[in-house]
């Protein structure tokens, strides 16, 4: 069965530096790394010292809140680093590789018979929880709550990010098991989003609800599908897990190994060879960077994530947990003499005509991380509405937030968005507004306050 | 050393930490005057688009040219053609200009220093509203009002009208039309009446006028200009009021650009259009059968619907409360027109009403959406239940 979702409010970005659809293997990488800020709000728990042995899918720590919840190396070799910041913080833990490769092995073979509380132990163990993200307040996702339904997007919308399918139609089988696998975790709706008019193989899948929908960024948010297709209510829990993430889990399953590869879209105007790179999760930018042609002396900025809502990583570390795109931008820091003045500085797209940009708009543009401006209050009013395809007041959430009001938040709406679905605001906004970091700072308030 | 190098320098004394970073945002205001800085993005979206409230409020600034000029030209206009010497067009902008750049300069030199020690004093970024703004005030004032009450509306609209609230995007009311709602109710022989409105009237015995709606509120029923007249502007009127065909080519700038509020506009139109029409079939006074049509086209209605009600601050912020809004505006503006003979311009007092309801509107069309969620709601818990 399928649904069609039409999407209006939106934007497209036309940035030069789009993949091509060449999937590379990458090198296998001589050390990879797990940043705990990748999982919002956890604290880790370590497992391992600096110099132990550890072997892939055995756990390097767990969420101090939550002892089930385990992460777990994604590769065998050795601990070399545990990178603490201020009050001993600890910011990342970086593990060299061994040249042959052990892991542990789980026995999954009658998978297929588990209950649905077997499944959750078994991803629970292997490391695969992370995967499993909640909304509201896009946190990992609490294994003893059961979710009204779950979500997967095969879209992405965002400017020169991945196109999941491609990275899917190389994994159709683990796709199709992990999805089997995500079904039995709730008694509700398992929806799967398409864009429309692609004859996936995601159609063929039975006991799913597929949900067409028109690519206009942010349609392929999992915040805006929720919300048009089964609305999150004050007290319920949806599940979100990323396209590939489910073909990582029916991997689990069928192999009985954590192995979490990630195939990494590299993208962006500075790169000379955009494409898709085949490596493992947290593996280290330089080999990867290097081979897409990048001239690494220039001031650039990597994003892992794309490049709206991702997040800005050093070129001497390494891939996130859960971005499938890799988005590089040149750093604009510099002056531009009267750039202010309509109709002059055109190399900028803008939602308003007030530069001749609009002319082209099948042009694609180099832009840099130039803040165009500076910020400013809240000023003009109805831009946010058009970019934002939800039922909910943004302007009005964001003033709620910043003044901290929950009733207020709750009955505008907090439950149903994430910082994400607000990346459009932050990038239209004339007044410069930091949309998503307010709307974080409104989540985390919410689950202070409420939980 | 270039231009970047020498501001660079003389920056230095007022950087972070430095002896004079207090006064940092009055030179910033002028370092991003010439330079858009070369700020990057530190959080959220990594790209950003090219507008910004320099780029938007100057926009309204060209949208404003057209009757601007058109202004001052009618002010040598109006005053030559009644003296009844030969002039040429050079003649009445020379007149014109005259008169209303020392306003529009006195307009700017007020608020901006005002603005300028509220920035320092509250330690934000000089915002870019007052540019507006400070082009407004003069531009819906009569041509001869002394300059020092220019002054003084400027600095009760900039302190009381603005930054009693909080600065931009807090205020209640169009700062601009508070300056004039101020002058209007304080100086009110300087703002009404037949010597106002033509350059030098109160000096000169010979010439007078009044505006249209002034002749139709005291009754007169021959009104001496014709509908051409109203729609380009030669009549007498605040400075920038008079040409319809003007304050159009500013809407289209407006609206073609994005920057204006189209909702607002037309709402406006149809709300006024509707009321005039109505009152054109009761007719029982002047005004009330003065043709709906030609309502529109005199007195302050067409530069109050596109450059003063569409103000995103003071106007209604969601899009259908921008709808009530507009229509709201056009009609009150009729009313006040038909039944307050006093107050024969309506427009400013109907914006300006409107402006103190337009957060009402906007709450009660965000009560309806918060209803729908908690509808919502409920009818899951009883689905389920």
């Amino acid at each position: 069965m399928s649904n069609d979702i039409r999407i209006k409010n939106g934007l497209t970005i036309n940035l030069k530096g789009a993949p091509e659809n060449i999937i590379k293997k990458a090198p296998f990488p001589k050390s990879v790394s797990l940043n705990p800020s990748d999982f919002h709000l956890i604290t880790p728990k370590m497992v391992v010292k600096v110099g132990d042995k550890i072997k892939s899918g055995e756990t390097v720590f767990y969420s101090k809140s939550n002892s089930d919840i385990k992460f777990c190396s994604p590769v065998s070799g050795k601990i070399a680093d545990i990178v603490r910041g201020a009050k001993r913080r600890i910011l990342e833990i970086i593990i060299d590789c061994d040249k042959e490769q052990k892991s542990i092995n789980h026995n999954f073979s009658k998978f297929k018979k588990f209950s649905r509380k077997e499944i959750i132990d078994s991803l629970l163990n292997s490391g695969c929880w992370p995967f499993i993200k909640q909304r509201p307040y896009d946190v990992i996702a609490n294994p003893h709550k059961e979710p009204k339904s779950i979500f997967v997007s095969t879209l992405n919308t965002a400017p020169i990010s991945a196109d999941l399918e491609i990275i899917l139609n190389e994994q159709k089988n683990e796709f199709k098991t992990g999805i089997g696998i995500l079904n039995k975790l709730t008694e509700g709706d398992l929806n799967i989003c398409v864009e429309k008019n692609h004859n996936s193989f995601i159609n063929e899948i039975d006991n799913v609800k597929v949900h067409n929908i028109n690519a206009l960024h942010p349609s392929g948010n999992v915040g805006v599908q929720i919300h048009h297709i089964d609305p999150i209510n004050s007290g319920e829990k949806v599940w979100v897990v990323g396209a590939e993430d489910v073909a990582l889990i029916g991997k689990l399953f069928l192999t009985g190994k954590f192995s979490p590869t990630r195939t990494i879209a590299v993208s962006g105007p500075p790169v000379k060879y955009p494409q898709y790179y085949k490596t493992i999760i947290g593996s280290k930018l330089f080999g990867i960077i290097e081979d897409a042609g990048i001239d690494t002396n220039l001031n650039l900025r990597y994003i892992n994530g794309d490049v709206l809502s991702g997040r800005i990583v050093d070129k001497d570390n390494y891939l996130g947990f859960y971005n499938n795109t890799l988005s590089i931008l040149r750093e604009g820091n510099n002056y531009k003499m009267f750039g202010w003045i309509p109709f002059i500085n055109n190399k900028v797209p803008s939602i308003y005509k007030t530069s001749f940009s609009w002319l082209f708009p099948n042009k694609k543009y180099d832009l840099d991380t130039n803040l165009n401006g500076e910020e400013r209050a809240f000023v003009v009013t109805g831009e946010m509405e058009n970019v934002f395809p939800m039922d909910i007041f943004p302007m009005q959430l964001l003033k709620e937030c910043m003044s901290g009001n929950i009733e207020k938040m709750e009955n505008l709406g907090i439950y149903e968005v994430a910082p994400e679905d607000f990346a459009l605001i932050d990038y239209s906004s004339s007044s410069k507004i930091e949309a998503q970091k307010i709307i974080r700072e409104g989540l985390d308030l919410m689950i202070s306050e409420v939980g | 050393m270039n231009i970047r190098e020498i501001l660079d320098t003389i920056k230095k004394p007022f950087g972070k930490g430095e002896k004079f970073e207090k006064f940092a945002p009055a030179v910033n205001a002028f370092d991003t005057f010439l330079y858009v800085p070369n700020h990057t993005t530190k959080h959220g979206s990594h790209i950003r688009d090219g507008v910004d409230l320099k780029r938007t409020m100057i926009t309204v600034i060209i949208a404003l040219l057209p009757a601007l000029f058109y202004g001052i030209y009618n002010t040598g206009f109006q005053y030559y053609s009644q003296i009844g010497t030969d002039f040429t067009t050079i003649d009445a902008v020379i007149h014109g200009s005259l008169k209303v750049l020392p306003m529009i300069a006195v307009s700017y030199i007020v608020g901006l220093t005002i603005e300028f020690a509220f920035a320092i004093f509250r330690g934000h970024e000089v915002n870019e509203g007052y540019l507006v703004t400070g082009l407004l005030i003069p531009m819906i004032m009569p041509v001869d009002i002394p300059l020092w009450m220019v002054a003084v509306s400027v600095a009760f609209a900039v302190l009381i009208g603005k930054e009693a609230f909080g600065g931009t995007g807090m205020n209640i009311l169009n700062p601009a039309l508070t300056a004039r709602a101020f002058a209007f109710f304080a100086y009110p022989t300087y703002m009404s009446g037949n010597k106002v409105w033509v350059s030098e009237a109160s000096k000169v015995d010979g010439i007078s006028g009044e505006t249209i709606l002034g002749m139709l509120a005291s009754g007169e029923t021959a009104v001496p200009y014709d509908i051409s007249q109203m729609f380009y502007g030669g009549i007498p009127g605040s400075i920038a009021e008079t040409s319809t065909l003007m304050v159009l080519v500013g809407a289209l700038i407006l609206i073609y650009t994005g920057v204006g509020s189209w909702r607002i506009m037309l709402g406006s139109v149809i709300g006024a259009a509707l009321t005039g029409w109505l009152f054109n079939l009761w007719g029982a006074n002047e005004l009330m059968s003065f043709n709906w049509f030609n309502h529109l086209i005199v007195g302050g209605f067409a530069f109050g619907v596109v450059f003063m009600a569409t103000d995103p601050v003071s106007a209604a912020q969601t899009t259908k409360g921008k709808w009530i809004y507009g229509l709201l505006v056009g009609l009150f503006c009729i009313l006040i027109r038909v039944f307050n003979p006093a107050y024969p311009e309506g427009v400013m007092l109907a914006i300006l009403l409107m402006n103190i309801f337009a957060p009402t509107i906007d709450h009660y069309v965000i009560e309806a959406n918060i209803n729908k969620r908690l509808n919502r709601k409920i009818k899951t818990n009883l689905k389920v239940a």
